[in-house]
């Protein structure tokens, strides 16, 4: 599993339209994706939960990758992040 | 005539016929079923019809209110497709023998309730999103609607309204939106803005308002039901007015801003953040004549980066596409305060250790903001204006720090405008007296006639006891303006003026005379200033 941290700096958090374009693109990976916040864990290719984790600007979130493909995997969700959020 | 108040999400007034939309709460009966694997089928090709629909909802919105807003329609497929969601319907027609259409009511309540009772104001605005999505199923399954069509002109007074309600409804016929739920983040909010539309949120509606005719007042936030003749005309005069207005500063657009004997003024506009380049670009400014960097640093924690800054300034001056963007530097003080730099209190922060004063004493601050704007520079049309400037000294002790600057750069082979303009803000006195020295060692100057005033007459602006003396049309305050500009011209400079003096459209006239080169305002000043300046002579 690799695994990273990173704090959100979206105005409005993890909402709506980002969580959608994250959603399909953890969808396009062979690896299972885990958000993390606080006590809560979602997985990143269901909106709902993604959504409904209701992460603010300025909260800092755990993902981890998990998979063949980890490694190459995770940089890519990294990039999402650091591009969308 | 009664009158009920609310909250405006949008200013304007509309007169009209009130539609009720009562929704048809469309009655979901619990029913046992024989047939899972057929139910199961009936909800899967319901979800079909109803992704097929989102999907020219999106197309229709996509051409009415643009990309930003069309995109809740493409999240809605997202989320009735969403795994878990289908999978907790599908559960219920399998293991409880429901009927599809009370599956999918009961799995809409149970999730919309999860966003309902979250803590931040946008995630529990999404419940009307999953109340939306849920409920197009359910009218897929039994074959209901929604708001019916609109015949003639009305005001929708609804308890609240799902995003693809608000796009279905024929826009010319729309007047109005008033809603008793929903808040100023929920979509309907948002597309309200985009299409011009007054529009009230929580309000206490009633049913009995169906088909009387209401006046919905965006300005003062409230919606007057059966209002007799006097007030409706009254209200009509407000619309023309505001019609009037819209159309004259419409045909302004686009315009240059020249007098009738044909002297041409440069209008621009003044911001305080990159989010207001919006209303810089829609009231038609030529140029950004002002932009305040103190958000960087109020908005911060700690000093901002060169990064930071760089990357602010090189956003405003490639929005701008090579439209003058001339960007002020730091001017904090005791009265702006911000905690890292631990200024301390002063007994007169207008006077005391600010703006340049700073700058020059922590020059590691100032290097850092100018380093950033020199490397914006290069992307696009980048001045830089210094503020609180009472000597010639100064002047100079900044064109040695810059230089030095430069030269850190040139040597690290980082491209910035060689000649890049520098201009100084005249707001004191002292540079009003000094401004035929100050005027050779710049490339241009803009009065802060706000300051300026404040100085000049020795009066606080802050202190409401003496608004009756306060007087910036006072003859020292347009002698100074008036000295600033001719100093200016005869050293082969520009002036303008960025306080809020340019914005009077009073003045003018006088300004023109003066010679005034530039006039920056609050962006929706842009189009009146610029209507008064086409009428002068």
């Amino acid at each position: 599993m690799k695994s990273f941290n990173y704090v959100i700096t979206d105005e409005v958090g993890i909402h709506a339209r980002p969580a959608g374009l994250l959603v399909k693109a953890v969808k396009a990976l062979s690896s299972t994706v885990v958000i993390k916040s606080g006590a809560k864990s979602a997985d990143a290719s269901k909106l709902m939960a993604v959504m409904g984790l209701g992460v603010k600007k300025g909260t800092e979130v755990t993902v981890e990758v998990t998979g063949e493909n980890e490694a190459a995997d995770a940089v890519e969700v990294e990039n999402f992040f650091k591009n969308n959020l | 005539m009664e009158k009920f108040s609310g909250k405006a999400i949008f200013k304007g007034v509309a007169v009209g016929k009130i539609v009720f939309g009562a929704k048809d709460k469309q009655q979901v009966r619990r029913t046992k079923i024989e047939d899972a694997s057929a139910e199961t089928q009936r909800f899967e090709e319901a979800k079909e019809r109803a992704l097929k629909e989102l999907g020219s909802l999106y197309e229709k919105a996509l051409k009415e209110v643009g990309e930003d807003n069309a995109a809740i329609f493409e999240v809605h497929s997202m989320l009735l497709e969403d795994e878990d969601f289908n999978d907790a319907i599908k559960d219920k027609i399998v293991n409880q023998q429901v009927n599809a259409e009370y599956a999918v009511a009961k799995t809409g309540d149970d999730y919309s309730e999860m966003f309902a009772n979250m803590e931040d104001e946008y995630f529990r605005a999404r419940a009307t999103d999953i109340k939306d999505i849920s409920e197009r199923v359910i009218s897929q399954l039994t074959g209901g609607t929604g708001l019916s069509a609109l015949s003639e002109p009305s005001i929708i007074v609804a308890e609240d309204l799902a995003p693809s309600e608000t796009i279905q409804l024929d826009k010319d016929k729309l007047l109005a939106f008033v809603t008793e739920f929903g808040s100023a983040n929920s979509h309907t909010a948002i597309l309200a803005r985009t299409m011009n539309l007054p529009a009230l949120i929580g309000v206490k509606i009633d049913k009995s308002w169906n088909g009387k005719t209401g006046i919905v007042d965006g300005y003062n936030g409230t919606v007057i039901i059966d209002p007799d003749n006097e007030t409706i005309e009254e209200y009509k005069k407000i619309q023309q007015k505001d019609k009037e207005k819209r159309e004259l500063l419409k045909s302004l657009k686009g315009k240059k801003t020249v007098s009738k004997s044909g002297k041409t003024v440069h209008l621009y506009a003044n911001i305080g953040k990159p989010s207001d380049l919006g209303s810089v670009i829609e009231n038609d400014a030529e140029g950004i004549g002002l932009f305040r960097s103190e958000f960087l640093y109020l908005d911060s924690k700690d000093f901002p980066t060169e990064e930071e800054q760089f990357s602010a300034y090189k956003k405003v001056a490639e929005t701008m596409a090579g439209k003058k963007v001339i960007i002020r530097t730091l001017d904090l003080g005791a009265d702006k305060q911000v905690d890292y730099f631990n200024l301390g209190q002063e007994d007169n922060p207008a006077m005391g250790y600010r703006a340049i004063r700073i700058c020059l004493d922590r020059q590691d601050i100032f290097k850092t903001q100018l380093r950033a704007l020199l490397r914006a520079s290069a992307f696009g049309n980048i001045s830089i204006m210094y503020p609180m400037i009472i000597s010639v000294d100064e002047v100079r002790q900044i064109k040695e720090i810059i230089s030095g600057v430069m030269d850190d750069l040139r040597a690290e082979g980082v491209k910035f405008k060689e000649n890049i303009e520098q201009g100084i803000m005249i707001e004191t006195p002292a540079a009003v007296i000094m401004s035929y020295e100050l005027a050779k060692e710049v490339d241009f100057f803009s009065i802060g006639t706000n300051d300026l005033t404040q100085y000049t007459l020795a009066i606080d602006r802050q202190n409401s006891k003496l608004d009756n003396i306060n007087d910036s049309h006072h003859p020292a305050v347009l002698r100074s303006i008036k000295t600033v500009v001719e100093n200016a011209h005869k050293a082969g400079i520009w002036a303008g003026i960025c306080g809020e003096l340019g914005a009077d459209t009073s003045l003018t006239k006088t300004f023109l005379e003066y010679g005034v080169d530039e006039l920056s305002v609050s962006p929706s000043f842009v189009l009146p200033v610029r209507k008064a300046v086409t009428e002068a002579d």
